[in-house]
């Protein structure tokens, strides 16, 4: 038997154990990105999620300004920790339209009475179906969408205070 | 039958400890086991009732069993690691719901497949493609057995010896 063929096996055992704790070292990321950005948005139309606001639909967004969209819900958690955040970004003069997801109009009504309201308009997706054209895979995720409806970033997650001013840049960005 | 007796006697103190080892584990470990049954499930679920066609077989068995195998390909994008077919989450029903109407409008399952792909990534598939970076996956399988085959026929050989 040839020498070097005698070692081969535990030169293989080490590659996996090394696989395997390169595997183990690495963080866990499970979000999945939108394969989106940089795609105009497609053609949708959202009936209006409470009386208060008016609904959402291409045409608001291709309105020449750029926007940001948040896709949230009533019944997610975290949805009502980045109220605080969206409050600024509206004070800083970014329009902020919403998608509520699967919910019903009183209790997006009681959302926005209890956490703040900073949106323009709410559009109602009721089968995820304008989620599903975003890309998007949870609540609440944040887009940014151009003047022309072209979509240029996608926020996974709460918009956290630390991460305010890199979604404002991204949004003067998209002028 | 004292043997089987004595294999009974020798028994029973293992079945005891074992007894006593849950018992032991209830009593330490009952309050997390509270907390455990008690816990809200990560992802919340909405109020809204499910869509059609979410829990519901498409009328005709052929775009039925379609739908279901291109079901059973999908990623469910909540809970990761479950095929739509298999989810209980909201998402992966209005998933399931999106699959059905679209095979009841007459669209081919890959189509469905490429519309998911084009939004999410070859990640919301169950089915690899093949392109360059999964070559080495397809390959892998006559490698290993054209490896095999080698392996096999040098012991032969030797054994004819």
């Amino acid at each position: 038997m040839r020498r070097p063929l005698l070692w081969a096996p535990l030169a293989l055992f080490l590659l996996i154990v090394g696989l395997v704790v390169w595997g183990l070292r690495r963080p866990d990321d499970t979000t999945i990105p939108s394969q989106m950005i940089g795609k105009p948005m497609p053609d949708f139309v959202l009936q209006p999620a409470v009386a208060s606001h008016p609904g959402l639909s291409l045409a608001d967004l291709r309105s020449g300004r750029p926007h940001l969209i948040n896709v949230f819900a009533s019944w997610c958690i975290p949805c009502r920790t980045e109220a605080g955040q969206l409050a600024e970004l509206k004070a800083r003069g970014v329009p902020i339209v919403g998608i509520a997801v699967r919910d019903k109009s009183e209790d997006v009504a009681r959302f926005l009475g209890e956490y703040g309201d900073p949106f323009e308009r709410i559009g109602s997706d009721p089968r995820s179906q304008v989620q599903f054209d975003l890309g998007s895979s949870g609540v609440p995720e944040t887009f940014v969408v151009d003047g022309r409806g072209v979509i240029r970033l996608q926020h996974i997650g709460e918009i956290r205070p630390e991460e305010v001013d890199s979604v404002y840049r991204a949004w003067e960005q998209a002028k | 039958m004292p043997s089987l007796r004595g294999a009974k006697r020798r028994g029973n103190p293992a079945g005891l400890r074992i007894l006593a080892g849950l018992l032991r584990f209830a009593r330490n470990d009952g309050i997390g086991l509270l907390f455990l049954l008690a816990a809200a499930p990560v992802f919340a679920q909405s109020a809204l009732p499910p869509s059609p066609y979410a829990y519901t077989q498409l009328e005709d068995p052929k775009q039925e069993a379609e739908a279901k195998a291109l079901m059973e390909s999908l990623r469910c994008l909540v809970c990761q690691g479950q095929s739509i077919a298999d989810s209980d989450a909201d998402m992966a029903g209005d998933m399931r719901a999106l699959v059905r109407q679209r095979i009841k409008a007459g669209e081919k399952p890959e189509a469905i497949r490429r519309w998911l792909i084009e939004r999410y990534g070859d990640w919301v598939s169950y089915k690899p493609p093949v392109e360059p970076l999964t070559w080495p996956l397809w390959a892998a399988p006559l490698l290993l057995l054209g490896l095999g085959l080698v392996l096999a026929r040098g012991r032969f050989r030797r054994r004819r010896r």
